[in-house]
């Protein structure tokens, strides 16, 4: 079963893409898209950078110190605005957590 | 099956980062192949809901195209760009052959969704199809409680089996959309619905107002809800969107027989909707086929699915704005809505080039807004029941009694 619902995306956060929202390259049209239900998305390239790095291991934190690393830019400005983009992906309910591990 | 198809869906409050497909796409792709396809894969359905959706001539099971043809068209739609399929009905699961025809749809890279009562499906058969690689799961649901549902539905017990296939379906990790179709003899439950869609676990919500043709059109005097109900729902929608954001998003489609403008009808005809009858039919909405006088050409025949969308007399028939009439050719509206249902339109004027009678400034509207109203505060609650027998009329009842619910 799914998580909680509401996810609260912050930079300790390990969101994945859940099972009903693929993120795919549309070969036809040329852009990328996340395939919902009754919905497709057209993330920008900024967006589909950070879905890529979001693979259920990595942490908010991971995700924005790659980016930061990449593009020689201020941390706290990129950690901003990718959680900002999480939350709203997470707010229209196309965003999971992968679980805690126990050890 | 739902209405709310009908609509092409934008979130309220699509980002920058995230905006929708449709909403980027400029007036010269529009005419590019749709993003998602309806197939309505059979006409067969145990179900008689009063206000169904599919055209009032059924196809018989004999006409359906076949697997092997269908598998065809999958394969075909994938290969031109669509990148979604919902399989409809009818009662999809009515098919046989449904699992491998979503394990086909999957393979060629399609994302699926099943729309579907419910009342067919077992846990072998929803695993087998998550396991075909089924993305999402639509169920309807008339009400939230046997008696009022059980009765809309003309089914008995449909409506514990619904919620028993709902929990299946979220047990499987399958994603879950409640679709309620609302009217006057259901809208009181509208909370309850709010919270059964909760409480089973649904990410998402069709709050879907009946739309008034094909058979529908038959039921509307025991349907049409009342203005004071339909100012209830918006208020009650608005209240629950907020309240659970990030845990359920609520889409609600509205009767447009209360509206000033008409709703822009499948995105315009022939601009972002396509759907397959079980014939194999290329139509530009479920209800096409209403209007008389127009040929469907047919995904048997010579020509290529991209051909009919692109080329076909039935789709270039009302694209655009060159084939409208006064007030819409002047109308400074006319390409935001593109004057409404066509099929609506020829329901209640005759001609499906007039404006839809749903707009403020069809010489019909002020006629239609009244027989409206008077039917929704009338006290005929007995429903004509949708089935291949041509139709049933509901048995005199103390829940359909003439003095009203």
């Amino acid at each position: 079963m799914a998580g909680p619902r509401h996810i609260s995306v912050s930079e300790a956060s390990r969101p994945v893409l859940p099972r009903h929202a693929k993120l795919k390259y549309d070969e036809t049209r040329q852009v990328w898209v996340i395939l919902a239900p009754e919905r497709v998305l057209a993330p920008d390239e900024i967006a589909v950078e950070v879905l890529q790095l979001c693979n259920g291991e990595r942490n908010v934190g991971d995700v924005a110190d790659q980016l930061a690393a990449k593009y020689a830019a201020p941390r706290e400005a990129i950690l901003t605005d990718v959680i900002a983009m999480l939350q709203d992906l997470a707010d229209k309910g196309f965003l999971t957590e992968a679980r805690e591990k126990t050890p | 099956m739902s209405d709310v198809l009908g609509n092409p869906i934008i979130p309220p409050d699509a980002s920058d980062s995230l905006a929708v497909l449709e909403k980027q796409r400029s007036t010269a792709e529009a005419f590019g192949i749709p993003l998602a396809v309806l197939l309505e894969i059979t006409h067969r359905c145990p179900l008689q809901c009063p206000y169904c959706s599919n055209p009032v001539e059924l196809d018989r099971a004999g006409k359906e195209l076949t697997t092997e043809e269908w598998k065809k068209v999958l394969s075909e739609l994938a290969e031109i760009g669509v990148l979604q399929v919902h399989f409809s009905g009818g009662e999809p699961t009515a098919r046989k052959d449904l699992v491998e025809l979503v394990k086909h749809a999957s393979d060629v890279g399609l994302y699926t969704n099943l729309i579907t009562s419910a009342v067919l499906l077992t846990r072998d058969r929803l695993s087998d199809l998550a396991d075909a690689g089924l993305c999402h799961v639509q169920i309807s649901f008339q009400g939230t409680e046997e008696g009022l549902s059980d009765r809309v539905a003309g089914y008995k017990g449909a409506h514990l089996k619904k919620i028993e296939v709902a929990k299946l379906t979220r047990e499987l990790d399958l994603p879950l959309t409640v679709n309620a179709v609302m009217h006057r003899q259901n809208l009181h439950q509208l909370p309850d619905i709010i919270q059964m869609a909760v409480d089973l676990d649904a990410d998402r919500l069709e709050v879907a107002n009946v739309q008034y043709y094909g058979w529908a059109l038959k039921n509307r005097a025991a349907l049409m809800p009342t203005v004071a109900q339909l100012d209830e729902t918006t208020r009650l929608v608005e209240e629950a969107r907020e309240r659970l954001k990030g845990t359920l998003a609520i889409d609600y489609v509205v009767p447009d027989y209360y509206a000033l403008r008409p709703k822009k009808c499948m995105g315009g005809w022939g601009r972002q909707f396509f759907n397959i009858s079980p014939a194999g039919k290329v139509l530009p909405c479920h209800a096409a086929e209403s209007i008389t006088g127009l040929d469907f050409e047919s995904v048997r025949s010579n020509h290529s699915i991209a051909w009919i969308w692109q080329n076909s007399e039935a789709f270039n028939r009302y694209r655009g704005t060159g084939w409208m009439k006064e007030p819409c050719k002047s109308c400074e509206f006319r390409e935001i809505d593109f004057g409404g249902c066509r099929c609506q339109a020829f329901a209640l004027t005759g001609d499906a080039a007039n404006t839809d009678p749903a707009c403020a400034l069809s010489p019909l509207h002020e006629t239609i807004f009244r027989q409206a109203e008077r039917e929704a505060e009338g006290d005929t609650n007995r429903f004509l029941y949708r089935n291949f027998a041509g139709g049933t009329l509901e048995a005199e009842t103390s829940e359909s009694g003439e003095n009203g619910a």
